[in-house]
């Protein structure tokens, strides 16, 4: 299926499926994102439901990333970058005039596609965020907060004996982990994953996918993934984006197994990559 | 026929080989013959073979036929003179050279066979400088052209001999420092002969004068260079403190929060500053902030000299802005945007961003730039020659005129010197002292860069 083809299918197109859900935590309505004169998403809506995984799916430049950055304000460090439409956390907009990114982001966590851990020892990685946000009041409730952090991005076990060891002297699954254990520090309610395993090898990558099902018990997660698989693993919803279009959102099974919209279908039998 | 229309025919010569061995490749793989390289890789070892052993034989034979002839005409020379002192043997040679450049004219007929003995030996020595050069030039066409074959691995041989014209060049760089350190260490050497090493390290007192006559009355010279070191050190001081803050600010400034207009003006524009010349940096210095901070100090009640530390050092630290400035914009640009992503994803703000994730990552890169600016401030002349004055004052007072090692490097070897004295000699050992100073400053700034990079690459 070309793109000629595809661009006929989604033209005025309303997304299939269920977009919405009961138990709301963030809620997108009408959303529009330009960058500079291009646009790169078209009037998505969509709920994220509290404890829920839900994976955004689609091909390379269908907006999935753009999406995803926009739920914590990401994309303000974007000069071209615009938002329109409204964006709903716990029924507060997040683009009001009044809203501060740093308390937004201290909410609403990310981690990123390529592992970052700071230039710092591992011990300072994780306490990073605690300490700008004042959350111990001494040394040992950091330390607490620290081996809490770890210990549930299951990585503790590997690192307690060198907390002062530079993060970035681990390998490439455990920083991806060091990296995630930085997030829950801070305790977020909402957690973004940016293709969080596509530099990791295949035993890192099942680590983290076991993490990520662990961690929906307290946390709402959003996940942009290349690999259907792991979004079937991984998720409770699957969203579909095509060329910044949300074309279908429906429980993960259902897309997998009988996708409503025809590129749905396409793009998940492998006809566009 | 002369060096340079010598080295220009080497040169024709050599192009012709090169294509001379390339047509002569093409010709044997147009017979259907696999050829192990490429026909110009062929042409270009044809070129380095034909060229490179004549023009090493011609740098060599320029190095070393002066100290031959001399040796020559020595032997020419009448026997009472041989025995003469070697200074005046030497005067008699620049004799004979003399009157052997304006012919005819000879005052000195003792000297005649030397003189004829030279002419006649320039002659014979260009004919067989020539001669050599350019027969060795062709039995070495004629013989890699011989070997020229299929299975002559010309790609492997030129990579070889291309190695050790790029080791023979990064020598060049080596042993010219090891040449001026020699030099400077000699001296140096002599130096010490005179002056007790512990004195000039240790001693308080600079006063580089010395008696010209035995007889005279006084000053006999006195070089403890402690008030030198110390009014380097202040002069750094003073502009390290001006320069590293208010450059490593304006970097990051420029590379965080600038737009991208703003940065494209301002930041040729603080670059500018680096290419002012010094001097001129030296007339705004003395003629400008000297006066004024003495002004500003009178009105304070303070007694400013009108040549300051102060003066010098602050427009010495202007001076040394955009070295810092421009270097660590430079590796705070080379900052992954993942690591200002991952922070700003935590909800830092951007100056938390900035303090804590930013600097730490581009440290190594940001010491370097102080480092480099530490050696420009240590190495500085001019500014401090104008707004510091020349008195060796051993004081930490800002505000008092004081000189620096460089400074007095210059105005000891100003003008005409005699190169036995110890006043002239001193310069070099400062010379030697401040080498080492910069050499060890060099080494630990490496040595901290390496550090960090370890850490966290």
């Amino acid at each position: 299926m070309n793109d000629t083809n595809s661009m006929k299918l989604i033209e005025n197109h309303k997304t299939t499926g269920e977009p919405f859900s009961k138990d709301v935590k963030i809620s997108a309505r009408n959303v529009d994102v330009f960058y500079g004169e291009k646009q790169a998403i078209y009037d998505a809506s969509l709920d994220i439901g509290k404890n829920e995984v839900i994976a955004l799916i689609g091909p390379s430049g269908c907006g999935k990333s753009t999406f995803l950055r926009t739920l914590n304000r990401m994309n303000d460090t974007i000069d071209i970058c615009r938002v329109k439409g409204d964006i709903l956390l716990d029924n507060e907009n997040i683009y009001g005039a009044h809203v501060d990114t740093v308390p937004l982001r201290a909410r609403v966590g990310m981690v990123f596609q390529k592992p970052n851990p700071f230039p710092k020892s591992i011990y300072d990685n994780v306490a990073y965020g605690p300490r700008i946000h004042g959350l111990a009041q001494s040394r040992v409730e950091l330390d607490e907060i620290v081996e809490k952090s770890l210990k549930r991005a299951g990585l503790w076990n590997e690192v307690k004996d060198r907390l002062h060891a530079p993060g970035t002297g681990l390998s490439g699954g455990q920083q991806q982990r060091l990296c995630i254990a930085r997030t829950i520090a801070v305790d977020p309610e909402v957690i973004l994953m940016d293709e969080p395993c596509s530099a990791l090898d295949p035993i890192a990558t099942a680590k983290i996918e076991e993490l990520i099902d662990e961690l929906r018990e307290k946390y709402t997660i959003a996940i942009v993934t290349h690999s259907m698989q792991q979004a079937a693993r991984v998720s409770q919803r699957t969203a579909y984006f095509h060329l910044g279009q949300l074309v279908e959102v429906n429980p993960t099974e259902k897309v997998f197994t009988k996708p409503e919209h025809k590129l749905t279908e396409a793009y998940i039998t492998g006809r566009f990559g | 026929m002369n060096f340079s229309s010598l080295l220009i025919i080497v040169l024709i010569v050599l192009a012709g080989a090169y294509f001379l061995g390339r047509n002569r490749a093409r010709a044997i793989s147009h017979q259907g013959m696999r050829m192990h390289s490429l026909p110009n890789q062929y042409g270009t070892l044809m070129a380095l073979w034909t060229g490179v052993p004549a023009l090493i034989l011609l740098v060599a034979w320029q190095l070393l036929e002066t100290p031959i002839i001399n040796h020559l005409l020595i032997a020419k020379l009448p026997a009472a003179m041989q025995a003469a002192e070697p200074a005046i043997i030497e005067l008699t040679i620049s004799k004979v050279y003399n009157l052997a450049a304006s012919a005819g004219i000879n005052a000195d007929p003792s000297l005649t066979p030397a003189v004829e003995h030279l002419i006649a030996l320039n002659e014979r020595t260009l004919l067989l400088n020539s001669g050599m050069a350019l027969s060795l030039c062709l039995i070495c066409l004629v013989v890699t052209y011989k070997r020229i074959s299929p299975n002559l691995r010309a790609r492997v041989e030129m990579e070889k001999i291309v190695n050790a014209l790029l080791l023979a060049s990064s020598g060049v760089a080596v042993l010219t420092t090891i040449g001026i350190l020699a030099s400077v260490l000699l001296e140096a050497w002599m130096f010490f002969q005179i002056v007790n090493p512990l004195d000039f390290l240790f001693g308080t007192s600079w006063s580089p004068q010395v008696a010209l006559r035995a007889d005279q009355a006084g000053s006999s010279g006195s070089f403890g260079a402690v008030p030198l070191f110390a009014g380097t050190v202040l002069i750094s001081l003073i502009a390290m403190i001006i320069a590293v803050p208010i450059g490593l600010m304006s970097a990051i400034y420029l590379s965080e929060y600038a737009s991208s207009n703003v940065r494209k003006y301002a930041k040729p524009a603080l670059e500018v500053l680096a290419g002012i010349p010094t001097v001129v940096y030296g007339f705004f210095a003395a003629l400008t902030v000297a006066p004024l901070i003495r002004t500003l100090g009178a009105d304070l009640g303070l007694d400013v000299s009108s040549e300051s530390a102060l003066a010098a050092g602050l427009v010495m630290g202007i001076m040394i802005i955009p070295f810092v400035s421009s270097l660590s914009d430079d590796v705070i640009n080379a900052v992954p945007q993942s690591l200002r992503d991952g922070s700003f994803g935590l909800g830092a703000t951007k100056n938390e961003t900035i303090r804590q994730v930013v600097i730490p990552a581009a440290l190594p890169g940001i010491v370097g730039a102080i480092m480099l600016a530490v050696s420009r401030a240590i190495g500085e002349t001019m500014i401090v020659a104008m707004a510091a004055g020349l008195a060796a004052n051993l004081t930490a007072n800002p505000l008092d005129s004081v000189t620096t090692v460089t400074v007095q490097i210059v105005t000891l070897l100003v003008g005409d010197q005699e190169f036995d004295s110890p006043k002239t000699l001193a310069a070099f050992a400062l010379g030697l002292v401040l080498f080492l100073t910069t050499l060890i400053l060099n080494f630990v700034a490496l040595k901290i860069v390496q550090k960090y990079r370890e850490q966290y690459d």
